[in-house]
C-alpha cells in the first residue's frame, strides 16, 4: 500500500495540484487537505505548497499559520511527521515557528522567475536523502518575497547542525543570507525551501529537469521503508 | 469606544528594500538630503466596549505573535481614545 501524503490547501494557494501530481509521480497517494479542517486525517506526510495564501495579506504566511489545519501540521511535525514547505508553505512554516527566519521581500524588489542552479547541503533529512552530498540540481524560482533572513547565531547554527538544505548558485536571485534557498528542523523532518521542486519532476514537460522528484522520493521511500 | 495603534517597523538592521526605493523616489522628485527612508505598517483597532485588563492582554499577544514578526519587525501599542 502506497504511502498516504496530504497537501494543504489554502485561500490563494496556487501549486497545490502540482504538488499533488508530484506525490503521485513519487509513488504516493496524493490527498487533498483543506485549511479549515481541524485534523489531517491518517496522512503519513504534509506538504505545504506555494502560492499566496489570504493574499499575503499582512505578511507572507502570517495569516495562513493560523488556519485550523496548521495546528494538527505544527503538532505533527513536534512529533517526527515529514512536512515540507514551498515557497508559500516555507514562509508559512517560518511563521508558524517549525523553521527559524523568516522570508523577506527580494533585495532587488523585483519579483523573480528563472531556473535556478542550487547546491545540496544535506543529505541526511526525510527530504533530502535521495541527493548526493554537494549535487548540483536545477529547479525553478518564482517569488517576490524569497529573502531568507535571520541572526548570525541563527546562521550559524544552521550552518553547524548541517541544515542548510539548499543554498543558490552562480547567482542569488533575492538576497538571502548565506545564499540559503532552504532549511530543515533539527531533527531533519521538516524542509522548507524557496525553488519549486513540484515543477521539476519529469523531462517531458517544463523546465530544467527532473531534479525535482528526488524531493518527494526522499520522503516516500522511508515512508514506504517504515511501513 | 476603545481606539488602539499598534506601529510596526523593521528593525533598523533589517534591509528594507522598499524604503530604498521609496527614498530613491523623493530624491529623484526634488527633495534633497534623504538620509533614509524606513516604511513600516500602522494598525487603528477600534474596540468595541472598554479596554479591560483581559482583552488588553490578548491584544499584547496578538500584536506580537501576528500583527509583528519579532524575528524582523520592533513594534509599539499605544492606547489613543477612551470614550465611555
Amino acid at each position: 500500500m502506497s504511502p498516504r501524503v496530504g497537501v494543504v490547501t489554502f485561500p490563494g494557494s496556487l501549486d497545490d495540484s502540482d504538488t499533488l501530481r508530484a506525490v503521485m509521480a513519487a509513488g504516493a497517494e496524493p490527498v487533498s487537505l483543506w485549511h479549515g479542517d481541524p485534523s489531517i486525517g491518517d496522512v503519513a506526510a504534509v506538504v505545504v505548497p506555494g502560492g499566496f495564501s489570504y493574499g499575503d495579506y499582512l505578511r507572507c504566511g502570517a495569516i495562513a499559520r493560523f488556519a485550523p489545519i496548521m495546528s494538527a501540521v505544527v503538532a505533527g511535525a513536534r512529533d517526527g511527521l515529514p512536512v515540507l514547505g514551498i515557497c508559500n508553505g516555507f514562509q508559512i512554516l517560518c511563521e508558524s515557528g517549525l523553521l527559524p527566519g523568516v522570508l523577506t521581500r527580494n533585495e532587488s524588489l523585483h519579483y523573480v522567475c528563472k531556473d535556478q542552479s542550487l547546491a545540496v547541503g544535506n543529505t541526511d533529512s526525510a527530504w533530502t536523502r535521495g541527493y548526493t552530498a554537494d549535487q548540483v540540481i536545477v529547479l525553478p524560482v518564482k517569488h517576490g518575497e524569497g529573502r531568507y533572513v535571520a541572526d548570525e547565531h541563527t546562521l550559524d547554527m544552521l550552518a553547524a547542525e548541517g541544515r542548510v538544505a539548499f543554498t543558490y548558485r552562480n547567482t542569488n536571485p533575492n538576497g538571502s543570507f548565506r545564499d540559503i534557498a532552504g532549511i530543515t528542523n533539527e531533527a531533519g523532518n521538516v524542509l522548507g525551501l524557496m525553488p519549486h521542486p513540484e515543477h521539476a519532476i519529469e523531462t517531458l514537460v517544463g523546465t530544467p529537469g527532473a531534479d525535482g522528484l528526488t524531493i518527494f522520493e526522499s520522503a516516500v521511500s522511508s515512508l514506504v521503508a517504515s511501513v | 469606544m476603545a481606539r488602539v495603534v499598534v506601529d510596526v517597523m523593521l528593525k533598523p538592521e533589517i534591509l528594507d528594500p522598499q524604503g530604498r526605493a521609496v527614498q530613491a523616489a523623493l530624491t529623484r522628485l526634488g527633495l534633497t538630503g534623504v538620509a533614509d527612508v524606513r516604511q513600516g505598517k500602522r494598525f487603528e483597532i477600534s474596540l468595541d466596549g472598554v479596554l479591560d485588563e483581559d482583552r488588553n492582554e490578548t491584544l499584547n499577544t496578538l500584536a506580537a505573535e501576528l500583527l509583528a514578526n519579532p524575528v524582523i519587525e520592533d513594534y509599539s501599542l499605544r492606547i489613543e481614545e477612551t470614550q465611555e
